[in-house]
């Protein structure tokens, strides 16, 4: 087999001379018609097989990582925008701080590891905002920083990387913030616009029956006390809604784990008022519709997160009630990422015309 | 008779909906009638051209052969003989390379361009079943839907009272592809013949035709034509890939389930390409066995995307030609659909009996993107047709575990590469499941020759 390279000489549509190889084209011919119109190839130099051989499928979706993480960034912008309205400069210094961190954090552990650095796909951004938004106003930037660096570095990056840790690293950053800086991440800070009266979130007011509670309406426009992002119920709920219009997340999550704590809630206290208060307080809202539907660490198929929501709900249910902490959604989360993986081993389907 | 019906599972839903992906249609040549294109210099009948054992070349070099004329035969009871496309000498009987690295044998004929017709075409008289089988067996013709099995092997039923349905495929989902669409236009009487031979002689009671939405004119087409026969189905379905999968469209038509193992005729349903049966009656009236075909040729590189008639045998680069060259360089050929087609390393390959498309893509879409971590966002799960999991296939294989691979039933996997196109990661998941599936093979062949040295063992 001769190995020639051809080119031939072709005018493209805009009227330019291109010349291209042609050596994958026809190993014998020395024509080849372009735009109906013969053209001669000109024998030159060695060269090799030029046309892309590779397996099928030959299309591919739109959807990309980073496009989803884009979608998850965008769905997150109205509780962002709430939070710096609700709770002002601290707010955004602590938002900025802990997105660039998280970003910064991922890039330079990558560098170190020799890795593909994969900041572009957004994920580090997402952790690092999610993280904020978890936090009170109360929490001074370098703690935020040390959140972002225990999210990004030691739950993700060190287990792998996007996709391979098993538990939420903005929910286990905060948790091992919640237990290092107690004082300023377990604080309950008012929103600066509100006359600060009370200085107890409205978990810790039902808890102990001790306070006076903002209204249902305050409470649903985010005029209470608790972390910058998931005070204000509107603004997640329309990121929520955003989300599941794009397909990034199904509903069984977020309405099973909203709507199992309400009716627990309902049973429990027999009160419609304080159930409503309670799925209106803590994170539970900005957890069910951000956290407990992250990828990496909750089921994949309907049912798995179906039973996911129903545990994350009995579990945040139980530690409101009886527990020591007044709030329990974040602990309800990490514990059912740890049962994921058992979770999505039961509910596998039957393969379609599988004999057993 | 064995009917499977679905079964209750714990979690599953008694009826439910097969997934699959909104892959995009590109349907660009559907209003076109396809155009004969003249006969190439030089043809290229390929040995393979169906699935099983190669076919036997009967002429010899500088043999003068006609259109219609047998000139390899059957090699197998699964296998297809191979009729003459055009009229010329043979030139030399050698190996084509084809994109699977494989060498397989097959004619050179130079042709003269007169195109005269063999005495062996002559309509052929079928009385009773056993001469229809012999008739589709003589003809050469193969699933021409692209999976090339010998028809006649389908068609040979020892007991015609389990045949329940005849499904006739005509989903045609795979992007661009419209050959099958012009047929059912173009080819309507044709049809209709095959219908009534198939109410003839195969005794069936339901005839289903499994056609897309996105196909108005060919519906149409359809309804008017079989508007009298009450045997006759037309079953609408969305178009979803992959419709015109054979046990999908056999459950999304006739609510059936194949089970592993099993042939569609276990529960009762005999399944044919509607191109493979327009042929079957132009075979039996007229007598001309397969030697040309209707190929969709498209893709962004091509001038004139259009369907042609093509002898087989007919180089790629000689239809190309046909339809205005190129008008940018293409990076990417296949024969097929983007979704399950065949990547090509040259433009001399030819036409086969299983091609019913050919593509070129430009640069841009011929890029394989690279891939990144999987995020088990579950979309592959979740579009799998087949219900299987593609990502546990994948760790199951990088941790050389066959014995999950048996599990999770990755032999069901007909690659149709939904998991592929949706996957966010952009992961080689097909490639994947294609590994694991040969794995799996060489763990089964293993175990059985242990069990036998065993067995062997205690005798």
């Amino acid at each position: 087999m001769t190995k020639n390279t051809r080119y031939y000489v072709f005018t493209d549509s805009n009227g330019k001379q291109k010349k291209v190889k042609v050596s994958h084209l026809d190993s014998n011919a020395n024509s080849i018609n372009v735009k109906g119109k013969v053209q001669p190839i000109t024998v030159t130099e060695a060269g090799t097989n030029d046309l892309i051989v590779s397996s099928s499928p030959h299309v591919w979706s739109k959807t990309t990582t980073s496009k989803i993480m884009l979608d998850v960034l965008i769905a997150l912008l109205p509780a962002a925008f709430a939070s710096v309205v609700l709770f002002g400069l601290q707010a955004f210094i602590l938002i900025v701080s802990c997105v660039a961190s998280a970003i910064l954090a991922e890039w330079i552990f990558q560098a170190l590891c020799k890795q593909k650095v994969t900041i572009s796909d957004l994920s580090a951004a997402v952790t690092g905002l999610l993280l904020a938004l978890n936090l009170p106003a109360s929490v001074p930037w370098w703690q935020g920083v040390i959140g972002s660096i225990i999210a990004v570095v030691v739950v993700k990056g060190l287990f792998g990387g996007i996709g391979k840790n098993f538990a939420n690293p903005a929910i286990t950053a905060r948790v091992i913030m919640l237990l290092a800086f107690s004082a300023t991440v377990g604080a309950a800070v008012q929103p600066s616009i509100v006359d600060a009266t009370s200085t107890a979130t409205p978990l810790y007011i039902l808890k102990e029956n001790y306070g006076i509670l903002p209204s249902l309406f305050e409470m649903f426009v985010g005029l209470r006390g608790g972390a910058i992002g998931e005070t204000c119920a509107i603004a997640l709920l329309i990121g929520g809604i955003y989300l599941m219009a794009r397909k990034v997340i199904t509903w069984h999550t977020p309405v099973i784990f909203v709507g199992t704590v309400f009716i627990l809630m309902l049973i429990l206290n027999g009160n419609v008022e304080v159930a409503l208060y309670e799925i209106l307080s803590g994170g539970l809202l900005i957890g069910a519709i951000f956290m407990a539907t992250d990828y990496a660490t909750t089921p994949t198929r309907a049912w798995g997160k179906v039973i996911f929501a129903i545990g994350c709900a009995i579990i945040t249910v139980a530690i409101r009630m009886w527990g020591s902490y007044p709030e329990g959604v974040s602990f309800s989360i990490l514990f059912m990422n740890i049962l994921t993986p058992y979770i999505d081993r039961l509910t596998r389907k039957k393969p379609f015309g599988g004999v057993r | 008779m064995n009917i499977i019906k679905i079964k209750k599972g714990v979690l599953s839903m008694p009826l439910f909906k097969l997934p699959g992906a909104h892959v995009p249609h590109h349907k660009n040549t559907a209003s076109k009638q396809a155009v004969k294109m003249p006969v190439p210099k030089e043809i290229i009948m390929q040995m393979n051209m169906h699935i099983g054992a190669f076919a036997q070349p009967i002429v010899n070099v500088g043999d003068h052969v006609l259109v219609g004329q047998k000139i390899a035969q059957a090699g197998g009871y699964i296998s297809a003989p191979v009729h003459c496309s055009v009229s010329g000498v043979v030139k030399k009987i050698d190996t084509v390379l084809e994109s699977d690295g494989t060498h397989v044998p097959a004619i050179f004929i130079e042709t003269d361009g007169m195109q005269e017709i063999s005495d062996e075409v002559q309509p052929i008289k079928v009385d009773s079943y056993e001469d229809f089988v012999e008739a589709i067996k003589n003809s050469g013709i193969v699933g021409l839907g692209g999976a090339g099995f010998p028809t006649y092997v389908k068609f040979a039923i020892k007991d015609l009272s389990q045949v329940e349905a005849v499904v006739i495929n005509a989903a045609e989902c795979e992007p661009y592809i419209t050959s099958d669409t012009r047929t059912m236009i173009d080819h309507l009487f044709e049809l209709e013949e095959g219908v009534k031979l198939l109410e003839k002689f195969l005794g069936a009671k339901r005839i289903i035709f499994g056609i897309e939405n996105n196909k108005k004119e060919a519906i149409d087409a359809l309804s008017k034509t079989f508007k009298d026969d009450q045997k006759v189905e037309i079953k609408v379905l969305p178009a979803l890939y992959p419709q015109g999968g054979e046990k999908v469209l056999i459950y999304n038509t006739t609510k059936r389930i194949v089970p592993e193992g099993k042939l569609p005729l276990d529960v009762g349903v005999v399944i044919i390409n509607v191109t493979t049966l327009a042929w079957i009656a132009r075979y039996i009236k007229t007598g001309m066995p397969l030697v040309e075909k209707v190929v969709t040729v498209d893709g962004s590189c091509v001038a004139n995307p259009q369907n042609v008639i093509v002898p087989i045998g007919t180089k790629i680069k000689d239809v190309f030609d046909f339809c205005g060259g190129f008008k940018e360089m293409p990076y990417k050929v296949m024969y097929g659909g983007p979704m399950m087609g065949v990547a090509l390393p040259n433009l001399d390959l030819p036409i086969t009996k299983r091609t019913n498309a050919i593509l070129a893509f430009n640069q841009k879409e011929a890029t394989v993107p690279e891939p990144s971590n999987c995020i088990n966002c579950g979309r592959c799960i979740n579009h799998c047709p087949l219900h299987l999991d593609p990502p546990a296939f994948a760790k199951a294989l990088d941790l050389n575990r066959p014995e999950e691979l048996v599990k999770l039933k990755v032999n069901l996997c007909m690659e149709c590469g939904v998991c592929s196109f949706v996957c966010p990661a952009k992961r080689p998941l097909v490639q994947k499941n294609r590994l694991a599936k040969a794995t799996l093979k060489k763990y089964l062949a293993e175990q059985k020759k242990k069990e036998e040295g065993k067995q062997n063992e205690n005798k």
